[in-house]
């Protein structure tokens, strides 16, 4: 099982480029033209990047990071939520870039493969940057009554975290 | 977004005042810039590797495949829409290219779908525009290319042992979020 999994980056990799070739992609230039594209997406997210993650460091070195953790944990353990990752959670819905910032600190302090680290990296892929997606979609077609959109992201936002922590330790 | 940047440095400097950490504050203050560089340079290569793969995907027609497989679920899930043919093959797109974490497609296509929505009702979101915005804030990636990335720039030894996790997750948080939109479109009036 182990095998499968250290391989599965590569099979999908050969398999999209397989595909690709077989339906008559010109499969490099595709490959170079989407990696150029990620290029940008690097050089957008490195300037709020820098801001956030010097907030970040800054958070947890005056200790603030420790008393939230230490203050919010007895809610958080009851939802078998780390209390470690309470930062990332707190920024996620705000800004990716923020979420971004803190899980890579959380990764930095307690490693990928720790628990916290694999909660924080599940927790960053299964949700996203909900107030930003809202304020886009509901921006760009005009429309100001959101009604029930705002609290229903938010139910799945905290259903989204739960599992991560649920799932970290089982999978 | 300033609001919540000022308001992180402002508390974490009162707080290494008060709690004695000034020094290391101070010192944290210069540290987050080349943290930011060195999280970019290696997790750059990566990100760019995934978006090239998921172009290869594209380019082989793998978001109508999926649009087509999809088609069946959203016509339930928005069975208003379902008449009209412009605004469910915005939102087939639209799922499907988060599906495969193409950001930049899923967007303007969401937007279409959104305002094919938005056309029929009055003034106030309709029940599918909220829930067709539920779906977008929940991830729902096949491939969660940014957090593997982040994990294999940490040193993961397996960092795309996650993703099972990030399915179950990510099917979970779409499923409480549209159920909290059922309830809710009952409740809110």
């Amino acid at each position: 099982m182990d095998g499968v999994i250290s391989l599965s980056a590569a099979a999908i990799i050969t398999a999209a480029a397989l595909g690709g070739l077989i339906r008559g992609v010109d499969v490099f230039s595709a490959m170079a033209e989407g990696a150029a594209e990620g290029l940008k997406t690097v050089l957008r997210i490195f300037p709020p990047l820098v801001a956030l993650l010097t907030a970040v460091y800054m958070l947890r070195a005056s200790g603030a990071v420790d008393a939230l953790t230490s203050l919010v944990s007895p809610l958080l353990e009851l939802l078998g939520i780390p209390p470690e990752t309470s930062v990332l959670m707190l920024l996620r819905p705000i800004s990716g870039s923020g979420a971004l910032a803190s899980a890579s600190e959380l990764m930095d302090e307690y490693g990928p493969d720790s628990l916290i680290g694999r909660t924080a990296a599940i927790m960053l892929g299964s949700t996203e940057t909900t107030f930003y997606v809202i304020a886009v979609y509901f921006g760009a077609v005009g429309v100001k009554n959101t009604r029930w959109a705002v609290p229903a992201a938010l139910c799945a936002d905290l259903a989204g975290f739960a599992a991560a922590a649920f799932t970290a330790k089982f999978f | 977004m300033s609001t919540i940047w000022v308001a992180l440095l402002l508390f974490s400097l009162v707080y290494g005042l008060a709690s004695g950490n000034a020094s290391a504050t101070g010192s944290a203050a210069l540290a987050g810039a080349p943290a930011a560089v060195k999280l970019c340079l290696e997790t750059g290569g990566l990100i760019c590797l995934w978006s090239g793969v998921m172009e290869v995907l594209r380019r082989a027609g793998a978001l109508e495949a999926l649009s087509r497989a999809l088609s069946p679920l959203l016509t339930r899930l928005f069975p208003r829409s379902a008449h009209d043919c412009e605004t469910m093959s915005a939102l087939a797109s639209n799922v499907s290219a988060n599906l495969l974490g193409l950001g930049n497609a899923a967007t303007p296509m969401g937007i279409r779908a959104a305002s094919g929505m938005a056309r029929l009702s009055d003034g106030a979101a309709s029940d599918e525009l909220c829930r067709l915005v539920v779906i977008n804030t929940a991830s729902i990636q096949l491939i969660p290319t940014t957090a593997a990335s982040l994990r294999a720039a940490a040193g993961s030894a397996t960092p795309f042992d996650i993703l099972p996790a990030v399915w179950l997750s990510s099917i979970f948080s779409v499923g409480v979020g549209l159920a909290a939109a059922a309830v809710l479109s009952r409740l809110w009036r």
